[in-house]
């Protein structure tokens, strides 16, 4: 599939004196065998310092007990022990899962039906399919700070238009039920469109004919999409997928915007995700080692998700084949 | 075999190089010239909230041709502590002059060597210019340094809504609304009172945290001077009933029903704010800038100032001091004094309302005879000024802040409904420890 850049071996031109053609020939096999990694190498390198040196540095703080003044002192695995039995982690490991879930499963349907839709014959197919992108190029906070409005307790225009259904105000952050739909949909607002255009570009790479072939054994345009798109689009709903829970369980902004900024998440930290709870320890209780320690086990955490989501949806799309 | 280990071996002559570079990039910086003192120098100072500074920056300015002042403000003090806290430790970003406020400064004043001593910048002679405790509050623990100069104190008064006041059939007069309320059961009362003819979306106070803050420095003023800590730094919460009887007391007013239980300085709290839908807030005389500021022109002259009920105390004040790493610690030591000076002080004091720490500033007739128009011309320094010398500082320890912040979420816990009254202070407590790192 890729396009094949490498010159050409051999050629139509005059031949060079042996010695000089046998060194050429070696420096163009070294070429063909070194140079992709060499092409590849600028990211590595730049992962290895600003990817896997942190990542390693961080491990090192979380076997630590290392505040912000007065040096550090190992203690082995404590932090991580203390993690397990810390009530507010695992409210906020409850939180993310909770949020994620909300977000990421009507936002991935939705995507799909949305690239469906797109992916029909109509007028201007260029502006609606970017039409659909436009809210991922607002920034987050802005997106954060109107929707925290439209989820206001007493002006905010969702308790509004509830109000006429007989809803009493509802105080979103308040609640952990209120708070989780809240961010979720600050969540879907954004990414929807996106998770759709992948979908979209997975969506035109399925040949016309086999829609063809099942129209003409009489299948319906909703047999056709659970048939025939829903399947093919296996490795591009894996990835999907994917992207999302690394991105859902490391929800931020949302919900710190949310919460105005508080990194608690609320009174009774009813919307505070794992990363809040991170920046909490490390930033505001200037506890580094503990800190470190909350991020390694998100690390971890989101490891153990893509990979069960991996097999999961492996499992799921190939029942439907 | 060999490839790999070759190529292990570049890539890890090129990781050196790029940290060879970082490394003499960050010398670089250090060793950066001073400039003569024909060069323009630019002070980055750092403060939270309202300080008032403006036109005194522009009257230094003018002064001093060679300096150009850069405010960086952190409207909520929550935000801007750990921030700071960060560039002191780091040693590298903090600005050239520092605000510290009182709940943060114990925690600052024990790292004293990253801070400059001001005596070394002609600071000693000023001590005449300052309350005697606001001057040895900027004092290293041994007392050896100086690093912070007094800005402001925090007496607190009672702001109140007059036109809404009136709308409830109470008195809308200042002297009147005092009496209203000798005591704190006196002022949830009258919040019945208020609640029983208005209601509506407006409730009588704002925020229960605000005034479980008032109310606790006000026990600790009354009797042993420490809230959640002691002078030792050790963790007294449950044996300190100055924390419990404010705890107790803030309770009631959520369950009477009074709190609109937005979060103080939140988006919601300077909507509620403007759309009246709170009454009253306790008023340190700082708060008097951040209401007129988050309230807008709309709500001048509504507002007016009345006395606490419970007598007497002090929330909030500042210092300013000079981080060791400056770069030019005598301009900013020059700049905090002048900003700390009494003429400083007083231009503070017209443009925020902040109340001087300075005797001189306090005597001055201009500051005696201020009234502010956007309090219904409340005059407010004799309403605060007179308390100001005979307040008597708080300790307030190391972790202030944390437990602080811990103790207000549960408060605003409870006026949600969320959390019952009942088993609310063991938590309270618990998270507290937790914050503190004790727990």
């Amino acid at each position: 599939m890729a396009l094949d850049v490498r010159p050409a071996p051999g050629g139509a031109r005059v031949a060079p004196p042996p010695q000089r053609r046998r060194w050429r020939t070696r420096l163009s096999r070294l070429d063909v065998s070194l140079s992709p990694y060499l092409y590849i190498s600028p990211f590595y390198l730049l992962f290895l310092v600003f990817g896997l040196f942190p990542l390693g540095y961080t491990f090192w703080v979380s076997l630590n007990h290392w505040e912000i003044i007065g040096g550090h002192e190992y203690i082995g695995l404590q932090n991580y022990s203390r993690l397990l039995t810390d009530d507010q982690f695992w409210n906020a490991v409850g939180n993310t899962f909770g949020m994620f879930l909300l977000a990421t499963v009507p936002q991935l349907l939705l995507a799909l039906f949305l690239a469906n839709a797109l992916n029909r014959k109509m007028r201007a197919p260029t502006l609606f399919r970017m039409g659909v992108l436009l809210p991922l190029v607002t920034s987050i906070a802005a997106v954060a700070i109107v929707f925290t409005q439209i989820f206001g307790r007493d002006y905010g225009m969702a308790n509004w238009f509830l109000h006429f259904f007989g809803v009493h105000k509802i105080d979103w952050q308040a609640n952990k039920w209120s708070a989780w739909l809240a961010v979720a949909t600050m969540v879907d607002w954004r990414w929807t469109g996106y998770n759709s255009l992948i979908f979209l570009a997975g969506m035109q790479a399925i040949p016309r004919s086999l829609y063809e072939a099942a129209a003409i054994d009489g299948a319906t345009r909703i047999r056709q999409f659970w048939s025939v798109t829903v399947p093919l689009l296996r490795p591009t709903i894996i990835f999907v997928t994917i992207i999302s829970t690394i991105g859902g369980l490391q929800l931020f902004t949302e919900p710190l915007m949310f919460n105005s900024g508080y990194m608690n998440g609320g009174s009774l930290r009813q919307s505070q995700t794992v990363m809040m709870y991170m920046y909490e320890n490390a930033f505001q209780r200037f506890q580094y080692g503990y800190g470190s320690a909350v991020a390694w086990m998100l690390f971890l955490l989101i490891l153990v998700f893509s990979l069960l989501n991996f097999l999961i949806i492996r499992r799921l799309s190939r029942g439907a084949t | 075999m060999r490839v790999i280990r070759h190529r292990g071996r570049i890539a890890l002559a090129m990781m050196l190089s790029a940290t060879l570079a970082a490394a003499t990039a960050c010398a670089g910086d250090d060793t950066k010239s001073d400039g003569g003192a024909d060069q323009k120098i630019t002070l980055n100072v750092d403060d939270f909230g309202t300080f008032g500074y403006q036109d005194l920056y522009k009257q230094y300015e003018a002064q001093h041709p060679n300096i150009k002042i850069n405010e960086r403000n952190v409207p909520k003090l929550d935000d801007y502590t750990p921030r700071l806290q960060q560039w002191i430790a780091a040693g590298a970003g903090a600005g050239d002059v520092v605000a510290i406020e009182e709940g943060i400064m114990v925690k600052f004043k024990s790292q004293p060597d990253k801070f400059v001593d001001l005596k070394k910048y002609g600071a000693s002679s000023l001590q005449g210019n300052f309350i005697p405790w606001k001057w040895e509050g900027g004092m290293s623990p041994d007392g050896s340094k100086l690093i912070g100069l007094g800005t402001d104190v925090g007496s607190i008064g009672l702001c109140y809504r007059s036109d809404l006041f009136k709308k409830a059939g109470l008195p809308t007069d200042r002297d009147a609304v005092t009496k209203l309320w000798p005591t704190w059961d006196d002022f949830i009362a009258t919040g019945k009172k208020f609640t029983g003819k208005v209601g509506g979306d407006t409730k009588f106070i704002d925020s229960p945290e605000t005034y479980y803050n008032t109310i606790l420095m006000q026990e600790a003023g009354k009797g042993s001077n420490q809230t959640y800590f002691d002078q030792s730094n050790k963790f007294v919460m449950e044996s300190n009933p100055a924390v419990k009887a404010a705890w107790d007391e803030t309770v009631k007013m959520s369950q009477a029903g009074l709190a609109n239980g937005v979060q103080f300085l939140s988006d919601q709290w300077s909507q509620a704010l403007k759309k009246d839908a709170f009454a009253t807030a306790p008023c340190p005389a700082w708060m008097l800038g951040l209401i007129k500021e988050f309230g807008g022109s709309g709500q001048s002259g509504k507002w007016d100032v009345a006395g606490i009920p419970g007598g007497g105390g002090s929330w909030g004040g500042s210092w300013l001091a000079v981080p060791s790493q400056s770069k030019h610690p005598k301009e900013a030591a020059d700049l905090a004094k002048f900003l700390t000076s009494p003429q400083g002080q007083i231009g503070a004091f017209k443009a925020a309302n902040n109340l001087p720490s300075s005797p001189q500033a306090l005597n001055d007739a201009a500051v005696k005879a201020f009234s502010n128009p956007y309090f219904n011309n409340a005059p407010v320094g004799k309403i605060y000024g007179p308390a100001a010398t005979s307040l008597k500082p708080v300790y307030l320890g190391a972790d202030n802040q944390e437990v602080r912040q811990a103790v207000e979420a549960d408060i605003r816990a409870i006026a949600q409904g969320k959390l019952s009254p009942g088993s609310g202070w063991s938590k309270a407590v618990s998270d507290a420890k937790k914050a503190s790192g004790t727990g």
